[in-house]
């Protein structure tokens, strides 16, 4: 049995030797021609002049295209439709590509495009969350509100009210493979196109709008990406369609990819959020009122961001239970990139808003915040519900808490710390501990299904296929283990392959952590499926039920006869049986009505906790985080050593979101942080240095894959425990709360301490 | 220009390349060897990482800002060449398996090669060693596990004693001098060219801005031009010794000083840099520039058979202007030695620890008599549109006893001295207060008080 086992990554022998390709290290098919956008370096203005004289007369220039040469829909948005491959008369964006360059080499179209002449007649830019709001640049017309009870009028009887905004940054994804696309023409205009995406079906499907064809002229395949994060779920449909579009028009294959400054300023990002808080607590610090006004920086255009406003607004209670509550989100348009899905999807802001009234109303009240948490999870023993009417079930927070406490030394610690803050000036040290529940499922309810192809070969080999996509997380090694598992076969047995929408069609996107839950379910639904044909042969081949054949080890039995499932594997071929089958899941018992936020759009809860300790520098704000202890629950987990590993990366993402990864843009709105020169995701000596993971030993409460739970997203959030011992750290210097902003670089930490001594 | 270099064992003679083409671009697009990744272009991610050998010993590179006249005559190890011939994977990339080092794995073979470099050159501190290379996906813990499981391994039998390049030497070229003397009449005659040292800024000049350089002159040919000479009475190095080199060399006359090197960028980085270039490119930013300053270091500058030394800070003249003339070029810096005991400490203030560029980097030098500072020679850098000394605060802390309340006054004067700017790295007024409590720190260590976070241990 493979399942549960710490096997390496699929393709870790090929990473370590170079050897695993990604798009750009595919051998170039002959005449290949490679693209380069032109950009705009106006953030909002009408184009009133295009001379691309100089580009064209480039050495090596083939073409190049303008929106008016485009065939067809000039279009790469997800759903909305407001987001055009290339501009049309006005630009929205400091970075928005107006034309495209098709060349012979990659270099010779990046130096043909720096060389147009645009004008651009520029109008007043809406860059910032204040100004959009003073403006009323709203999507979907104005805020959305959610509500329980009535929070404005229980907020006087509360016996502390506590008050705040919190602004927290966005976040580059920095997957370390750039976007990239391949697109090569076939018979009767048919279109195959490699793209380094999370959502090849989307790429299959604006591809076909682009060329105006069905979707079955046009085919995607994906083997890996090189990092995603959520970063390829839209992100790389500009570049798959060019390329398409390109290769309709020239004949010729043509491959795209962003040099790294390019990507960081086309591409979206994490959704920078402004949290302004009202809570009222009892003296216990028990919440009985709690008001959110969730500030979203969407950019130009809608891309995902309804979603993940939404996201944002159903994970405003993260692990408590608020009795009275209001959630208003205000989805602003700016003039800046169109912000996009990254790990959590809005999750992360939604917690990080709660938390920090948490930590807020902690310090107000003289609590240790833990305290205050505590006193505030949902109940195990009375399910309540959440803010939009979903029962907690199988919330195990409670628990985890109190066995990391316990494995943390918490409480000894947090006395440590204080001691050293009374004896000490110039360092001063932090610990917090934050817990997570996060809501699996897509809250748009029909992405939650997923397709699988499994096909055995009569000598006993093995292919799978399903609509997941391997980003590095792991999935086709978990997946294949399912498989293996399932035949009672040793892993070598089964061959992974490319996501490819020729062979399971219609899928989700790998997204929301979903992609073992529904591609595992879906790739077992097709095991099962040609094990049952299996067993039903070698019954009535050897006069048995066939519940009375096994699959295990390698080997087949029935009673007393033990053949090789090779064996097997012939004799079905030989007596004319498939062994070839499609599986299907869809996920049970979610609904969802986004209108009025009521419903029960996730499956179940994944959880965490981490206690965090750092400490800084009052001269200059600089600031190390020493420890870091995680207890984590992934169910069953159904590999531990890749679980972990997306415990250990995305804490670190996490933090890296709330510490040095800063987003800056200047006032006209151009991106300054546009390589990672300016833009700081942690290096390895910022990891903790004392880093333990464990994985609580439980399985998840609902019938999900071995009884597993999703892993991807709910660990970055884990993060927001260093972030709190940073504030932590700032608050002892002083006795005023010191409202630290996110990022929490040395200057902003810097800032907080000052404010904390006033 | 022609090119011998030795690549993964073998020979490769290269005639009439482009001078600024990338080893990574020639790897990837003429060799076929997609091992090596472009991540970023600029040298900041290592995902291009590459080995090379050469009579200095074993460095990794990024081969993104490495042009091909900079491996002749050396020995360039990929990633496809770790292994052993009989495909035995190297003890770095067994454990980066074993550990679970890899998720996407896009950034792995520039670990595999920074490891497997780091391992030939003893190097034990892995946060040191894996700076230049960013992962995204792994949070590093298992990294660091398999760097440390590799290192207890002997270094694999075919990659011990690589040679330090083709058996018949490097390619010779008109463009690419092996004295000084060559360089000042090649530089007299071409007084336009660019000089490109360790290319990690002129890189970026060709991959970001897409400039066309012109005629370059490389300068690592110049072995002379390498040297650290350490003299009783001073320490002389040669403009292209790179970072490293000074880096190691400081340890023992200037800890403080190389400590901060330690931050200097990235191993990648620092292995191709020098100090030459840290100074001539005139950047407020540099970090070599203002503990330089703070010793009393003095530049040497040659324009053909005339040399002439002034004092590093007077070199910088204003923002992008330097007191070189055209056709001149750096030759060495000097830093005056005597037995007095090193006073120097440098502080870097950036949003990241390591590999990132200064926000702020103070270099302080005071030196006390009695419990009364005798001396006091502070320069910064990212405070000014070039590194600067910090006159009013000197002339407030000379003659003054060494006080808490010496030091409150004088933090002062950072206000007359520094009207800094407001970029992404920082603010103004943030760096404004930031360097003036530098001071405070630098007294606060005087006094056997830690203010080092990195020191802190729980």
């Amino acid at each position: 049995m493979t399942m549960g086992k710490a096997l390496a990554h699929d393709s870790a022998t090929l990473h370590v030797t170079g050897a695993a390709r990604y798009i750009d290290d595919l051998p170039v098919p002959t005449g290949c021609l490679h693209l380069a956008f032109g950009l705009s370096k106006v953030a909002r203005g009408v184009i009133t002049a295009v001379d691309l004289t100089e580009v064209r007369t480039a050495p090596g220039v083939v073409r190049v295209l303008t929106a008016a040469d485009l065939p067809h829909v000039n279009d790469i948005s997800s759903a909305a439709h407001d987001e055009p491959l290339l501009a049309t008369g006005e630009v929205h964006y400091h970075g928005q590509p107006i034309f495209l360059v098709i060349a012979t080499s990659h270099r010779a179209a990046r130096e043909a495009a720096a060389r147009a002449k645009v004008e651009i007649s520029a109008k007043d830019a809406i860059l910032t969350i204040d100004q959009a709001v003073s403006l009323r640049s709203y999507f979907e017309g104005g805020p959305l509100t959610w509500a329980r009870g009535d929070a404005e009028a229980v907020m006087p009887e509360a016996d502390h009210v506590i008050e705040g905004e919190i602004e927290i940054g966005g976040q580059e994804h920095f997957y370390l493979e750039g976007q990239v696309s391949l697109a090569e023409p076939q018979d009767n205009g048919d279109m195959v196109v490699k793209s380094s995406t999370q959502h090849p079906t989307e790429i299959q499907h604006k591809v076909a709008e682009a060329l105006a064809v069905p979707f079955h002229a046009v085919r995607v395949e994906t083997r890996r990406m090189g990092g995603g994060f959520g970063g390829k779920e839209s992100q790389g449909n500009a570049l798959a369609i060019a390329c398409a579009v390109a290769a309709h028009l020239t004949g010729q294959p043509c491959k795209m990819r962003y040099d790294r400054d390019d990507d960081m300023v086309i591409t979206g990002k994490r959704h920078d959020f402004k949290i302004r808080y009202k809570a009222g607590v009892d003296k216990r610090g028990r919440f009985l009122a709690v008001e959110f006004d969730q500030f979203v920086r969407c950019g130009w255009s809608m891309d995902l961001s309804l979603p993940v406003a939404d996201r944002a607004m159903l994970h405003a209670d993260n692990a408590y239970y608020l009795p009275n509550v209001r959630i208003t989100s205000h989805r602003l348009k700016t003039n800046t990139c169109s912000a996009t899905a990254f790990r959590g999807f809005g999750g992360p802001q939604g917690v990080m808003g709660i938390e920090r009234v948490v930590d807020h109303v902690a310090h107000q009240l003289g609590l240790d915040p833990l305290v205050v948490r505590q006193r505030n999870f949902y109940t195990k023993s009375k399910v309540q519900e959440t803010p939009y009417g979903q029962p907690v079930k199988g919330f195990i927070l409670p628990d985890m808490v109190k066995t990391l406490v316990e494995s943390s030394d918490y409480h000894t610690r947090r006395g440590a710390v204080a001691t050293w803050n009374d004896e000490n000036e110039t360092l001063k040290r932090g610990i917090a501990l934050t817990p997570v529940k996060f809501g699996i499922s897509f809250t748009l309810t029909q992405m939650n299904q997923a397709g699988a192809l499994v096909n055995v070969y009569s000598d006993g080999s093995i292919t799978i296929n399903h609509g997941g996509t391997e980003m590095g997380q792991g999935l086709f090694q978990k997946v294949a283990q399912v498989a293996a598992s399932g035949f009672g076969i040793g892993i070598g047995d089964v061959r992974i392959t490319a996501t490819d929408t020729g062979k399971v069609p219609n899928t989700s996107a790998t997204a929301a952590s979903s992609g073992s839950d529904l591609n595992g379910m879906a790739v077992k639904a097709a095991v099962d499926e040609i094990r049952g044909r299996m067993a039903r042969l070698m019954g009535q081949l050897y006069q048995a039920k066939p519940r009375e054949v096994k699959f295990k080890g390698g080997k087949v039995s029935v009673g007393q006869e033990i053949l090789t499932f090779r064996d097997v594997a012939r004799l079905c071929h030989e007596n004319r049986v498939s062994l070839s089958a499609t599986g299907f899941y869809a996920t049970p018992d979610i609904s969802w009505d986004r209108t009025i936020g009521r419903g029960n759009p996730f499956y179940y809860f994944a959880h965490g906790a981490a206690v965090t300790e750092v400490v800084m520098d009052r001269l200059t704000g600089e600031n190390r985080i020493l420890r870091c202890d995680i207890l984590h629950d992934a169910g069953q987990s159904l590999n531990p050593a890749i679980d972990i590993g997306q415990i250990e990366g995305g804490y670190v993402q996490g933090a890296g979101w709330l510490t040095t990864e800063e987003l800056v843009w200047d006032d006209t709105g151009r991106l300054r942080t546009h390589a990672p020169s300016t833009y700081k995701i942690p290096a390895c000596s910022d990891r903790p240095e004392v880093f333990n993971i464990a994985l609580w030993n439980g399985k998840n409460h609902v019938p999900t894959i071995y009884r597993s739970k999703a892993v991807g997203e709910p660990p970055l959030m884990l993060g927001i425990s260093a972030f709190l011992a940073l504030s932590h750290a700032a608050a002892a210097c002083g006795e005023t709360y010191p409202n630290l902003h996110a990022p929490a670089t040395p200057e902003r930490l810097f800032f907080a301490a000052k404010r904390a001594a006033k | 220009m022609d090119i011998a270099f030795l690549l993964n064992g073998e020979t490769v003679n290269l005639r009439g390349v482009d001078p600024t083409t990338t080893v990574l671009d020639w790897l990837r697009e003429t060799r076929g060897l997609t091992g090596t990744k472009e991540g970023c272009n600029e040298g900041d991610c290592g995902a291009c990482t590459v080995m090379v050998t050469d009579h200095s010993g074993t460095h990794p590179l990024n081969g993104c800002i490495l042009f091909l006249p900079q491996i002749n005559g050396k020995a360039l190890t990929t990633v496809e060449g770790l292994a052993s011939p009989e495909g035995d994977l190297h003890p770095v990339q067994s454990a980066m398996v074993d550990h679970h080092g890899s998720q996407c794995g896009f950034c792995t073979p520039g670990f595999v090669v920074s490891l497997a470099a780091g391992q030939i050159s003893g190097e034990k501190d892995h946060d040191l060693q894996l700076a230049g290379n960013l992962c995204r996906c792994t949070g590093y813990a298992p990294i660091v596990r398999a760097a440390a499981n590799a290192a207890r391994h002997p270094v694999p039998k075919w990659l011990r004693a690589l040679p330090e390049g083709p058996e018949m030497g490097p390619a010779v070229n008109d463009f690419q001098p092996t004295s000084t003397e060559a360089l000042a009449d090649l530089l007299t005659a071409h007084p336009d060219a660019t000089l490109v040292a360790g290319a990690t800024d002129v890189g970026l000049w060709v991959n970001k801005s897409m400039r066309d350089l012109g005629t370059v002159i490389f300068l690592n040919r110049i072995r002379e031009m390498q040297r650290i000479e350490i003299a009783p009475y001073m320490i002389r190095i040669g403009a292209v010794a790179t970072v490293e080199a000074l880096r190691l060399a400081m340890q023992k006359h200037h800890p403080h000083f190389a400590a901060m090197l330690d931050r200097f960028a990235s191993a990648q980085v620092r292995a191709a840099a020098t100090v030459g270039g840290n100074i001539a490119n005139g950047s407020p930013i540099g970090d070599t520039p203002p503990p330089l300053i703070a010793l009393g270091a003095m530049v040497q500058l040659r324009k053909g058979d005339n040399t002439r030394e002034i004092p590093l800070e007077d070199f910088f003249i204003d923002y992008g202007k330097q007191d070189r003339d055209t056709g001149e070029f750096v030759e060495a810096v000097v830093i005056p030695r005597d037995n007095s005991p090193d006073r120097l400490k440098v502080y870097k203030l950036s949003k990241r620890f390591d590999q990132d560029i200064s926000a702020v980097l103070g270099a302080f030098n005071i030196t006390l008599a009695n419990d009364k500072v005798t001396s006091a020679r502070i320069a910064f850098g990212g405070m000014a549109g070039t590194p600067m000394r910090a006159a009013a605060v000197e002339a407030a802390l000379i003659g003054k006893p060494w006080t808490r309340d010496t030091i409150r006054k004088a933090k002062w004067s950072f206000a007359e001295d520094f009207k800094p700017m407001t970029d992404m790295r920082a603010s103004s007024g943030y760096r404004l207060e930031a360097a003036a409590n530098m001071l405070e720190r630098y007294w606060l260590e005087d006094q056997d008080m830690s203010t080092d976070v990195r020191e802190v241990a729980l």
